[in-house]
Parts: structure tokens; sequence; C-alpha cells
């Protein structure tokens, strides 16, 4: 399991772009469902982004948003799939 | 197909019924989604029982909502889908696509400082309109868009 994250400001405002390693199995497929319910995108640790998904999100989901802030914050992704599983990663924001 | 609604129903009558304690007991606000995952949204089959369960309401109006997908996936398992609106106070923003057997896609939640710009990758069974919604103060508004699926990307 892995998170890629890059969190880049510009004029005031950081663009993420999250890449997750998961296989996000429907529920015909062996072990399925087992999918990423909820991400959440956090600045200087107060949530700023609650994602819920359903299993029809793409396989290793791909995620792209914009929130205030700026270059030297902590933005951290982190996720919770329905087996509870889970998995975090903090970046600084460039 | 009978133990899968079954165990469904299920999954809704014991969220539901812890939801309705935590409301009663004062500590969550009444707004629908903004707690844990919401299986009964998910789960809702077809796209008016969807656009109940997420908005409190069957129809939801046309608004300033940009949405961006493909008007031809050749695959179905990953079809790129952004929703931006210049709406203010946006608090909400979903994604629906009508022919999945469970149209909700993805439901974000947005705190202070949060855009209402955010780009995913979706699956489609086969071609289908897709529709992007954001809340803005209390209000809902969609755009609609069809999306052309060459292969679907559902599995089976």
């Amino acid at each position: 399991m892995s998170i890629r994250v890059r969190a880049q400001e510009s004029n005031g405002v950081i663009n993420i772009r999250a890449l997750m390693s998961h296989d996000m199995l429907v529920p015909d497929d062996d072990g399925g469902p087992h999918f990423i319910e909820t991400v959440e995108i956090a600045r200087n640790g107060d949530t700023a982004i609650t994602a819920n998904w359903n299993y029809t999100v793409s396989r290793n989901p791909f995620l792209q948003c914009e929130i205030d802030g700026a270059a030297g914050d902590t933005v951290t992704v982190s996720w919770t799939d329905n087996k509870g599983e889970s998995d975090s990663t903090d970046v600084e924001v460039r | 197909m009978i133990s899968t609604k079954r165990r469904v129903f299920l999954k809704g009558t014991l969220a539901a019924g812890t939801v309705g304690v935590a409301v009663g007991a004062g500590l969550l606000a009444p707004s629908k989604l903004l707690a844990a995952w919401p299986s009964e949204a998910f789960g809702a089959e077809g796209l008016e029982a969807a656009f109940e369960a997420v908005t409190g309401s069957s129809d939801i109006a046309d608004g300033d909502v940009t949405l961006s997908a493909p008007e031809i996936a050749e695959n179905g398992a990953v079809v790129p889908v952004s929703v931006e609106s210049s709406l203010d106070n946006v608090t909400e923003m979903a994604v629906f696509v009508e022919l999945n057997n469970q149209p909700l896609t993805a439901h974000y939640v947005l705190a202070d400082g949060a855009h209402a710009n955010i780009s995913g990758r979706i699956r489609m069974g086969e071609s289908s309109n897709v529709i992007a919604a954001v809340k803005s103060g209390d209000t809902w508004y969609k755009t609609v868009q069809e999306v052309k699926v060459t292969v679907g990307g559902c599995g089976g």
C-alpha cells in the first residue's frame, strides 16, 4: 500500500494530487467488494475535504483537489476501506 | 441477488439506527451525509432514489456546475471526471452515473478553505448520463453529460 501525494501552492491555493494504491474490488471480484470508502484531506491537522466513495471509483484511485494554504503547510491524505484497512501520508506543500 | 439485497437492507437498518441515536443525543447536525460513510445513499438503486438519499429530493435543479468528462470513453474502467463550480459556499459535491447499479459514485464534504474543484476517475458499466451536483447554501444544483463507453468497466 502506498499513497503518492504532490501538493503545490500558487497564489494562496494548494493544488493536491493523490494517487492511492488499492485494487478497489467490485462485488463480482474474488474477495470483493473491497474498496476505499473514505478519504480525508487535511491541512495542518484540520480536515478540509472528506471524500466518500463507492466501489465504482477506479482501481488505484486518483484524486485532485484545491484548498487554501501556503507553502510549508503539511497536507495529510489518509484513507479507510470497507474492511477496516487504512493508509496515510504527510507531505510538505511546495 | 436476494441475499445481496438483504445484506444491503440490514446494513442500512443498522446504520440508520446508529445515526438516529446520535442525532437524538445532539451529537450530529441534522445534515444527511456529513457523518460516517453513507451506506444508504451508496446502496440506492436508480437515479431518483440516489438523488433522494443524497439531497432529500428526487430531482435536482440545473445550475452553475461544470462537469468535464470525455464524450467517448474507450475504457469504462477508467473515466476521468472533473467537477467544478463558481457558486458560493459549496459544502458538498456528488457524482452520479445514471445506469450503474448503484448510481452514487462519489460524495465530497468541503470544509472552509476547500474549493469546489475536484477531479477523479470512475467506473462506468455502460454508456450513461453522468451527473455532477453541488450543494451551495441549502440548495443542490446539477449538470448532466452523456458519456459513451466502448468497453464497460464494472466486471462481469
